[in-house]
């Protein structure tokens, strides 16, 4: 394939990237006082980005590095779009703080590139090259309040852990290439038709436990809760959703796709994952105080669902990861964004305690809150119930049920500090006022309630083909 | 005993040796320069397969550029290595196992690579002999790799950009040197002559500092 025709099936990326270029010329030039074209840009590329990616056309291209595919582009899509809300939602929290600079849609829009590469990543070095931008603008984002001492240290700490991480990922990546023989997803595949080396079972463990970090899996979520209360709100509502997505398709296309042959090996390691990640999201949520920290659980258990349905190894469990990471990503950011709605006398409400009696002074929030809560914990009818049908139902088919039970019971252990927050709101404390909202923000909060239940049940009826039809580029069955 | 036998031998050996002496050694400014000494048998080594560029590229950037902020650091930075060798024993359980496990894989590939070579017996792409490291590196960089030569630019002007947003200051109250300013400043913008009546004096004005 020559460069042309690779370039044009990068064209999401492409765009992306040149509209990095020339927004950092002129956000330079014109300073702080440009922060708002600066977003508008930003937001304007990842639409028409979304759009070149949906109506692109599919392929691989850069000898093998690129592969344009029905998951890349449902992933890339979806993430655009996100990554447009996250823009929105920071303009409200950095103006309210005083605090804009028009370096935080470009670091956005640069972890989103990356994300875009990590999704569509050909071969070990664009997986590895992807992952990287995308951590090394979050790792930025996340110390973007410099000032602010736990801030700094979130950004720190997620600098060394992920650094780390990745260098876990290259030490398995090193042996993969070293005993395959190649970089290249599909040769590395062919080369383990032919034997299988124990060395490469190694590396596939390094290369496993490098992207189990990304995505906050325990073993590997140490950071998660430090980072997620110290880093700005907005950029959590990011890191919660989106790059955890991206990783988790790598996830799919290195497992499920290149190392099929390897099922019976995989398929362990993930469902240990899997299991100490529902487990230790839902009892280490029950003694938090910290709306952000216990919303770092809940996410650190909501990954191992997601590992849950990577772990069946089939179709039907691709689709259902892919339909699960949809519905829980906009219930996270619906959440998120109602912490950076809430605030009393300029001082964001931090603490769950805070919360109580909500509902006597700011009912429409309480309402939005009380959905997203109940669609997290998996009510039915609520969009979180479906992602949660779609993960057991590819668990059971691929006869992990006893893994299936242990999420159950886990998500009802979790459900319990769900509830605590819906209480606090309806039935404790009294009417203490609480300041107006960025407008934007509270309507992203409404937007992803309304998602929650009843727009999700419309939304299944489109997004499930969409899925069904994306996954049949992975050739399972 | 061939001549490059002989130097392979020498090279791997100092190898070896300064790699060890790294961990070894007391004093981190020593270790640093052993740090340098293994890099420059490493490139030694790299010149021995026909990798000249890469060779030249390690002494380049790894000696002119990385070991030396390293020294820096070691030199700059009041690091007590003392303390922070106290805890040695109760990492050495943890450190253990993982050590352990990295024996065993370098062992494994040891044994692989002795079997058939290294990247499962598949050599690197090769053009024509006769041309240089220089020009095969270029030709894979900017056709098969250009996706990846690009997207490392991006990953450069990512750290490029954090940098300048978590370090760089605009601090509002020093005072800097307009060239411009003291070039177009007049008599009349920093002179006045005022008649002082005897015995009176004159009142300052309060801008006069500007």
């Amino acid at each position: 394939m020559d460069l042309s025709a690779s370039l044009n099936l990068a064209l999401p990326e492409l765009i992306l990237a040149i509209s990095v270029l020339g927004i950092v010329v002129y956000g330079a030039l014109r300073g702080n006082k440009s922060a708002f074209t600066v977003n508008a840009l930003s937001g304007a590329a990842l639409i028409a980005a979304a759009f070149a990616a949906a109506f692109g056309s599919h392929g691989s291209g850069f000898s093998g590095s690129f592969i344009s595919d029905g998951v890349a582009v449902y992933a890339k899509v979806f993430i655009y779009i996100v990554a447009v809300a996250i823009i929105v939602l920071s303009k409200g929290y950095f103006d309210r703080l005083n605090q804009t600079k028009f370096e935080f849609p470009i670091l956005i829009l640069l972890a989103t590139l990356g994300m875009s590469m990590m999704v569509s990543a050909g071969d070990l070095i664009a997986l590895y090259v992807g992952l990287e931008l995308q951590s090394l603008s979050a790792y930025i984002l996340a110390a973007f309040r410099r000032d602010d001492p736990k801030g700094s240290e979130a950004g720190l700490k997620y600098f060394v852990l992920g650094s780390l991480a990745s260098g876990l990922l290259l030490y398995g990546a090193s042996l993969i290439y070293g005993f395959t023989g190649s970089m290249n997803f599909e040769a590395i595949a062919e080369a383990l038709k032919v034997n299988t080396e124990v060395g490469v079972i190694f590396g596939l463990v390094f290369l496993i436990s490098g992207l189990a970090f990304k995505i906050s899996a325990a073993p590997f979520h140490m950071w998660t809760p430090d980072v997620y209360e110290g880093a700005p709100t907005p950029v959590v509502a990011f890191f919660a959703g989106v790059p955890k997505f991206a990783a988790l398709v790598l996830f799919a296309r290195v497992l499920t796709d290149t190392f099929a042959d390897l099922y019976s090996q995989w398929s362990q390691v993930i469902l240990l994952l899997a299991t100490l990640s529902f487990l230790v999201g839902a009892l280490g949520g029950l003694m938090q105080k910290d709306i952000k920290r216990l919303l770092a659980y809940s996410s650190i258990a909501n990954m191992g669902y997601a590992l849950l349905a990577l772990a069946a190894g089939t179709g039907y469990g691709v689709q259902a990861l892919l339909l699960f990471m949809v519905l829980y990503t906009i219930d996270t950011t619906g959440l998120f964004s109602a912490q950076m709605a809430l605030s009393r006398k300029g001082v964001p409400l931090t603490r769950i305690d805070q919360l109580a009696g909500l509902s006597k002074v700011s009912m429409p929030i309480t309402i939005a809150i009380t959905l997203l809560c109940l669609s997290v914990l998996g009510m039915p009818p609520f969009s979180g119930f479906w992602a949660k049908v779609f993960v057991f139902g590819a668990a059971i088919e691929a006869g992990h049920w006893v893994f299936a039970a242990i999420g159950l019971v886990a998500s009802v252990v979790a459900a319990f500090y769900y509830l605590r927050i819906i209480k606090l709101m309806w039935f404790d404390g009294g009417a203490e006022e609480i300041d107006a909202a960025p407008a934007a923000t509270k309507w992203i909060l409404y937007a992803s309630a309304a998602f929650a239940f009843p727009l999700s049940a419309f939304a299944l009826i489109w997004l499930y083909p969409l899925a069904e039809n994306a996954i049949k580029s992975f050739g399972l069955n | 005993m061939s001549v490059l036998a002989i130097a392979f031998y020498l090279l791997a050996t100092v190898t070896v040796f300064s790699g060890a002496m790294v961990i070894l050694s007391k004093n981190p400014v020593h270790s640093v320069l052993f740090l340098i000494l293994a890099f420059f048998n490493a490139a030694g080594l790299f010149v021995l397969m026909g990798a000249e560029f890469l060779a030249m590229l390690l002494v380049v950037v790894y000696v002119g550029a990385v070991a030396v902020l390293f020294l820096f650091v070691v030199m700059m930075l009041d690091v007590d290595f003392v303390k922070l060798r106290k805890g040695f024993a109760s990492y050495l359980p943890i450190g253990g196992v993982v050590g352990t496990f990295l024996l065993v894989e370098l062992v494994l590939i040891v044994n692989a690579v002795a079997t058939r070579g290294a990247a499962a017996g598949k050599g690197p792409k090769v053009y024509g002999p006769e041309m240089s490291n220089i020009e095969d590196i270029g030709r894979v960089l900017y056709t098969d790799y250009v996706y990846l030569f690009q997207a490392a630019g991006l990953v450069l002007l990512v750290s490029m950009i954090g940098a300048i947003v978590l370090t760089l200051q605009h601090r509002t109250h020093v005072k800097r040197q307009d060239i411009h300013e003291q070039t177009t400043r007049r008599r009349k913008d920093a002179v006045k002559i005022v008649s002082v009546k005897s015995g009176e004096g004159i009142q300052i004005p309060e801008d006069i500092n500007k």
